[in-house]
């Protein structure tokens, strides 16, 4: 972590950058926030750990409109989200300054909790620089281990690897956390029946309480006014008043952001009742990747996305009937 | 005072339920919230905070107003009944029951909201004091003793005992009502008050709990509403709702029509201050940018609300928009922010 505010503090220093674009600490061990530092001063509270969850391309379409570079540091994941913002024009290359930084698998405080661990004062084994595979939780009701493995975001377990798709220069190492298939969660509800399938989804997407965390957070949802807040809409973008989020608003994002959802399952990260929202967006993936031959957003700038490209091999809407 | 064994429980909530409604914190899809009861029902009653508060029971997040029928060229208009049958909200905490004052001070003040006032006069409590409470909790902060909810009924959960104590008389109807599953326990209010101290104890470790307020009050709105503070704190924030709507407190709303095809039904839904639709008039909207509707909540709840309602603030500690923000920003942050600019406690 020292070396990525010594590296931040030159490239402030020499004028490369007004600004950097990283992790605040927070006063408890597991609460960094996305934060703009502009003086040398100001990188003290800078945090780089397995908290650091937070996908800061994102916030990079308001800091491409400031004057000067904003450097801005990016996990291998997060740079499929820049450089999809970068196809559609929704950030500029030129203001900013990246620095890739490694990653061993991002935490999930909620997993955390879940293990039944309350009361905590501070966490060791979260530290970059600390390979630990066993979290040790300082809690006011005792001392408590978590395998690290065990309390990683999900979408950790199928990693896209290691490596950074864009990037001005790279800092830290990284570390292999796939242990799982990237599709299993799919294929293991395309595996349910129709009747499974709609019971599962009903009660996932019933707990919704249509905070919008999923789409706010979301680097493929960029568009300036979303169709959901706009005040002619017959259905309101924060009643949960029938079964629309069940039937519609997922679907409809999800719709929204096929071919172009890189997979960084932000959505998943933030939903407070945790829905996993992630399952809709790799079904796309997986049938797309099926249909169209596969595909990944965000892993080049140049290529042309299959659902806004079209060749005389692409699928006919039929082979869905037809498949089933 | 009374007691029952945890194990008996369920009994105790099949009684309840056969003459009214209940709602109790339940497992559902791996997240609590509070649920009408069922025999079905995966009761959870240790978890500390239900994702949302319970305050859904009193102020739900939509309901219907009235109706409006189409029929040729006549229209009716169907107003939507009150709440008329009693109902009993079991397991909130000591901060869910400080938020219905708050709630209290704004719906039941003049003009009274008849919607929540037949919810809170037809609803019972029986709130659950902690037993462990957690890092993201500051209710001491607010004035809330976690280790006796004020309530209804108080209850305490004690080596697999409920000990059950009615407080107002709401609370001794409930307990007549279901006495033949109650023992008395007088004799053991001893170990009740054990409890009470070793909470408090544990109270005391916690890092939030000796947060200090000062310079957060009615008359500070000049002084706050003009910091350049703001524009830094709001950076991180994804104006998302969650804040505002896993809070007890906020009680923000927006009343909207629904075209049913044949008619309109009006209703309203939370609202939150962080949407950019918040407060949007024939006019426009008074707040235009997320830097404004950001402070908007923090001095709500610290400036404005104990300007308008004898010093009395509208946050209860209860620690839910610290577990969830996306962003991990919290109303803990806005104030120790402006501590660091000079209003520390010494």
């Amino acid at each position: 972590m020292q070396e990525l505010i010594n590296r931040a503090k030159e490239l402030l220093a020499d004028n490369t950058v007004a600004r950097v674009l990283g992790w605040r600490a927070g006063d408890l061990p597991y609460d960094p926030e996305p934060a703009y530092f502009e003086t040398e001063d100001a990188l003290k509270d800078f945090v780089y750990n397995g908290f650091c969850g937070a996908n800061l391309s994102k916030y990079m379409i308001e800091a491409s409109k400031l004057e000067g570079k904003t450097l801005v540091f990016l996990k291998p994941c997060d740079t499929y989200s820049f450089n999809q913002l970068l196809k559609e024009h929704r950030v500029d290359r030129e203001k900013a300054y990246i620095i890739g930084v490694g990653c061993k698998g991002k935490l999930d405080i909620e997993k955390i909790r879940k293990q039944g661990v309350k009361g905590i004062r501070g966490i060791s084994g979260a530290e970059m620089t600390d390979d630990a595979d066993v979290l040790t939780i300082d809690t006011i009701y005792g001392e408590k281990t978590c395998a690290y493995q065990d309390v990683m975001l999900g979408r950790c377990h199928v990693c896209k690897g290691k490596e950074h798709k864009v990037y001005d220069e790279l800092i830290g190492e990284s570390r292999e956390t796939t242990d799982a298939e990237r599709f299993a969660e799919v294929e293991a509800i395309e595996a349910m029946s129709p009747q499974e399938r709609f019971a599962y989804f009903k009660k996932e997407l019933s707990k919704c309480i249509r905070c919008n965390a999923c789409r706010n957070v979301c680097p493929a949802c960029s568009c300036r006014k979303c169709v959901f807040d706009s005040n002619k809409f017959d259905s309101s973008q924060k009643a949960n008043a029938d079964s629309f989020e069940e039937k519609m608003f997922h679907i409809i994002r999800a719709f929204h952001v096929a071919g172009r959802c890189t997979d960084c399952g932000e959505c998943s990260r933030v939903c407070p009742q945790g829905i996993p929202l992630h399952l809709f967006n790799r079904k796309f993936i997986k049938e797309i990747d099926q249909l169209y031959g596969e595909y990944q957003a965000g892993e080049d700038t140049e290529s042309k996305a299959p659902l806004t490209d079209y060749t005389f091999e692409d699928a006919e809407p039929s082979i869905i009937g037809e498949r089933g | 005072m009374y007691k029952i064994a945890k194990d008996d429980l369920n009994s105790l909530f099949r009684l309840i339920a056969s003459g009214q409604e209940l709602y109790l914190p339940e497992n559902i899809g791996g997240q609590v919230n509070f649920a009408p009861w069922s025999e079905e029902a995966e009761v959870d009653l240790d978890t500390l905070k239900t994702v949302k508060s319970p305050k859904d029971a009193f102020f739900p997040q939509s309901e219907n107003l009235y109706t409006v029928k189409r029929d040729g060229k006549k229209l009716s208009v169907e107003p939507e009944k009150l709440k008329e049958q009693s109902f009993v909200v079991f397991g909130m905490r000591a901060c869910d029951t400080a938020g219905l004052k708050v709630l209290d001070r704004v719906f039941l003040s003049d003009p009274v909201d008849t919607f929540y006032a037949a919810r809170r006069a037809h609803g019972t409590v029986v709130a659950l004091a902690c037993h462990e409470p957690e890092e993201s909790c500051f209710c001491k902060v607010f004035g809330v003793d976690c280790a006796e909810p004020e309530a209804d009924v108080a209850a305490w959960i004690i080596d697999g005992t409920l000990y059950w104590k009615p407080v107002t008389e709401k609370g001794q109807a409930l307990t007549e009502s279901v006495k033949e599953l109650l023992e008395p326990a007088d004799d053991e209010a001893g170990k009740v008050e054990a409890e009470k101290d070793a909470v408090r104890g544990i109270r005391e470790q916690l890092p939030y709990m000796n947060l200090s307020l000062e310079g957060w009050n009615g008359d500070a709105l000049a002084e706050k509403f003009d910091s350049p503070l703001w524009e830094e704190l709001y950076k991180p924030c994804l104006a998302c709702g969650t804040c505002t709507f896993v809070c007890p407190t906020c009680q923000c709303y927006d009343i909207k029509d629904y075209d049913t095809g044949h008619g309109v039904q009006r209703y309203r839904c939370w609202d939150s201050c962080m949407y950019s639709d918040f407060t949007m008039m024939a006019h426009g909207n008074n707040r235009t940018s997320q830097m404004q509707r950001f402070r908007q909540r923090f001095m709500h709840k610290l400036v404005y609300f104990p300007a308008n309602n004898d010093g009395m603030y509208s946050c209860v500690g209860c620690g839910r928009c610290v577990e969830k923000c996306p962003a991990s920003l919290n109303i803990v942050k806005v104030i120790k922010s402006f501590q660091d600019q000079g209003g520390e406690k010494a």
